[in-house]
C-alpha cells in the first residue's frame, strides 16, 4: 500500500516539475536554461554569493516576477481543484460532482460582480478587494447551502446537491440582474466568470500557499473515511466511520478551498471534474492514494493549460477556463463513452 | 447466559407511521437467532435500528449492557459487523480492498494497515471463498459473490456479533447453501453471535437456534425454533393455512404451502 503511494505520487512529480517546467520556459519571451538555472543558483543561501551574475537583469525580472509566481499560483490553484473535486465525487457518491456544484462559484462570482458595479477601489485596507469579495461570497454561499440542506441536524446528499443548484442559479440570476439594470462590467465579469491566472495578485500568493496546503493537509487524514464512505453512508456506520461529522467538516474544508482558488483565479472549470476522474483511472480509486496524486496531476495540468492560454494567440490571451474545457471536455465524453 | 445484544422497548415511526411498537428481546452470546414475519412485519427496520443505522424513537440498544449508540462508534464496528443486503460504491474498488475496509475500526487516521491488517482480511477471504476474487472489482461480481465479499468484510471486524440482513434473498439455492453453511460454521467453530433477518421461513427455521417472529411491528412468538413454526402460529401471523412436514433427523418441520 504505501509502496503504491509513493509510485503514484513519483509518478505525479515528475509530470508537476515536466509542467512546471514548461510553464517557465515557454512564454512569448524565451528564458535561456543557464540564465534560469544560475539565477535559481544564486538565490540559495551561502551559495548564491559565488555565481557570477552573468544573465540581464530582464531576465531576473520575467523570471521572478512573472513567471515563477505565476506558475507557483496555477500549480496550488490546479491542486486545489482538483483535490476539491475528488473528495466531493467520493462524499457525494457522484462521478458528475465538481468543487463548483455546490454553490461557492456562484457566490464568489457575486462578491466579485458587486466589486465591479459598486467601483469599489482595488484596495480596500491594503486587502485586493476581488479576491477579498470572491472569497467572501463563497463563504456566504457555502453557510446558505449547509443552512438549507440541513434536515434534523444531517446533511443528507440529495439536499445537498439541490441546495446546491437552486444557490447557484439564484446568484447566477442575481448577477444578470445587476450587469442588465447597470449596463456594465459584462465584459470584466465574464473574463473573471472563465478564470485567468493573469490578473492574479501575487502579494497573496504566500496566503494561498499557505492556506492551501493546511486544508489539503486535513483533508489527507480523512482519506480513508472517504474510501468507506463513497461505499455508502450505512455501510460507513457500519464500519465505525461518524459520517455525519466527517461529511461536515469535508463540506466545511473543500468550500474554503474552493474558494481560497477561486478568490485569485476565477471560475477555471473542467480541472475540478476530469482530474479526478483520470487520477482514479490511473491510480485506482483508494483516496489515500487518488487524492495526493490527483493533487499533482491538477497542478501539472492547469500550468499546462496556463501556457497554451499564454501562447496559442499571443499576444492574446484567451482565458484559462476556455483550454481547460477545450482540453478536457473531449477527454471527458471520451471516458464517458469508455464506461458504457 | 448473558445477552450479548439487547433490544429495549424500542418504538420507531416513520412520521405517523409507527413500525415498531415497544419491541424488547435479547440474544444471548453464541446464539444463532432470526427474526421473521411478513412483509411489513418491521422485521427490516428492526435490524436497521440494531445496526445503528436507524436511530430509535424510543427505547435503547444495549451491547454488553451498554448503549450503542452512545459508545465510540469505532469500538462498537470492532465488535458488531453488519452485513448489508447489496451494496455497491460508485468507484470500482477491489474485493481485496473492500474486505480491507472492514479493518477500519482498528486503524488510526495517522497511520497505515499493518502486516496484521493484512493478513486478517487475506483470511477473512479464505474463510468466506473469494481469496480467488481478489483483484476483481466488485461490479464484475455475481451477486453470491459479492454477498460473500460483504461477509469477509464483516469477518476482517473480527466481531462478537453478526448482523446480516436477508443474506440469500436473491441466491440460487447452491449460494444460499454456500452462505449459510458459512454462517453456521461461523456461529459454531468461531463462537460468534449470529442475528439474521430473512423472508424465507425454511431456511430461518433449518440454520436458526432461536427465531423472533414478528407481526404488526410487535414480537408475536420468541422462543426455540421448534417452538416457534407450529401450524397455528403461522396462520395467526401470514394467514394462511399451510402444511408442515417434518423429515427424519430434522429439528423443525418445513413449511409447505
Amino acid at each position: 500500500m504505501k509502496a503504491r503511494v509513493i509510485k503514484y505520487i513519483s509518478l505525479g512529480l515528475v509530470f508537476m516539475l515536466g509542467c512546471a517546467a514548461a510553464g517557465i520556459f515557454i512564454g512569448s519571451v524565451g528564458l535561456p536554461a543557464k540564465d534560469v538555472f544560475n539565477i535559481f543558483l544564486s538565490k540559495v543561501p551561502l551559495l548564491g554569493g559565488h555565481i557570477p551574475h552573468t544573465w540581464q537583469s530582464g531576465v531576473e525580472d520575467i523570471l521572478l516576477k512573472l513567471r515563477l509566481p505565476r506558475v507557483i499560483l496555477g500549480l496550488f490553484v490546479g491542486a486545489s481543484l482538483a483535490v476539491a473535486g475528488a473528495v466531493f465525487q467520493g462524499l457525494l457518491r457522484n462521478p458528475l460532482a465538481e468543487p463548483y456544484l455546490l454553490g461557492i462559484s456562484s457566490g464568489a462570482a457575486l462578491g466579485t460582480a458587486l466589486v465591479v458595479l459598486l467601483n469599489i477601489p482595488f484596495y480596500l485596507l491594503f486587502i485586493p478587494s476581488i479576491p477579498l469579495a470572491a472569497f467572501c461570497g463563497g463563504l456566504v454561499s457555502m453557510f446558505l447551502v449547509y443552512a438549507l440542506a440541513r434536515t434534523k441536524g444531517k446533511l443528507p446528499v440529495q439536499t445537498l446537491l439541490l441546495s446546491g443548484v437552486v444557490i447557484n442559479f439564484s446568484f447566477s440570476a442575481i448577477i444578470m440582474l445587476f450587469i442588465t439594470v447597470s449596463n456594465k462590467g459584462l465584459a470584466e465579469i465574464t473574463f473573471w466568470m472563465l478564470g485567468s491566472l493573469n490578473n492574479a495578485n501575487f502579494a497573496l500568493l504566500p496566503y494561498i500557499i499557505g492556506g492551501c496546503t493546511l486544508i489539503m493537509g486535513i483533508i489527507y487524514l480523512f482519506a480513508n473515511d472517504l474510501n468507506v464512505i463513497s461505499m455508502g453512508e450505512e455501510t460507513a456506520v457500519y464500519l465505525g466511520v461518524a459520517a455525519e461529522k466527517v461529511k461536515k467538516l469535508m463540506f466545511v474544508l473543500t468550500s474554503l478551498l474552493t474558494g481560497l482558488a477561486v478568490s485569485v483565479s476565477g471560475l477555471i472549470g473542467f480541472v475540478g471534474l476530469i482530474v479526478p476522474h483520470i487520477a482514479r483511472l490511473i491510480a485506482g480509486p483508494d483516496h489515500r492514494v487518488l487524492l495526493p496524486f490527483a493533487a499533482l496531476l491538477g497542478a501539472g495540468f492547469l500550468v499546462l493549460a496556463d501556457v497554451l492560454c499564454r501562447t496559442l494567440f499571443s499576444p492574446v490571451e484567451i482565458p484559462i477556463g476556455v483550454v481547460t474545457a477545450i482540453l478536457g471536455g473531449p477527454f471527458f465524453l471520451y471516458l464517458l463513452k469508455r464506461k458504457k | 447466559m448473558t445477552a450479548a445484544l439487547e433490544a429495549k422497548n424500542i418504538i420507531f415511526g416513520y412520521g405517523e407511521k409507527k413500525v415498531l411498537k415497544n419491541v424488547s428481546f435479547s440474544v444471548a452470546e453464541k446464539d444463532f437467532t432470526g427474526i421473521i414475519g411478513p412483509n411489513g412485519s418491521g422485521k427490516s427496520t428492526l435490524l436497521k435500528i440494531l445496526s445503528r443505522s436507524l436511530q430509535p424513537g424510543s427505547g435503547s440498544v444495549l451491547f454488553n449492557g451498554k448503549d450503542i449508540f452512545k459508545l465510540d462508534t469505532k469500538l462498537v464496528a470492532s465488535k458488531i459487523a453488519i452485513v448489508p443486503q447489496e451494496e455497491l460504491s460508485i468507484f470500482p474498488f477491489t474485493v481485496f480492498e473492500t474486505v480491507l475496509m472492514g479493518r477500519a475500526p482498528y486503524i488510526s487516521r495517522f497511520s497505515w494497515e499493518s502486516r496484521e491488517d493484512i493478513s486478517i482480511a487475506e483470511s477473512a477471504m479464505k474463510l468466506a471463498d473469494v481469496k480467488h476474487l481478489r483483484d476483481r472489482n466488485l461490479d464484475e461480481l455475481s451477486g453470491g459473490e459479492r454477498q460473500r465479499v460483504l461477509i469477509a468484510r464483516a469477518l476482517a471486524q473480527m466481531p462478537k456479533i453478526l448482523l446480516l440482513d436477508e443474506p440469500t434473498s436473491h441466491l440460487d439455492i447452491n449460494h444460499q447453501f454456500d452462505i449459510l453453511e458459512l454462517i453456521r460454521k461461523l456461529n459454531e467453530n468461531a463462537g460468534i453471535t449470529v442475528l439474521m433477518v430473512s423472508h424465507d421461513i425454511n431456511i430461518a427455521a433449518k440454520y436458526c437456534k432461536e427465531l423472533v417472529m414478528l407481526k404488526d411491528g410487535k414480537i408475536f412468538k420468541h422462543g426455540p425454533s421448534c417452538e416457534v413454526i407450529t401450524k397455528e402460529i403461522i396462520k395467526q401471523v401470514y394467514g394462511v393455512d399451510v402444511r408442515l412436514v417434518k423429515f427424519p433427523g430434522a429439528k423443525t418441520p418445513a413449511v409447505l404451502i
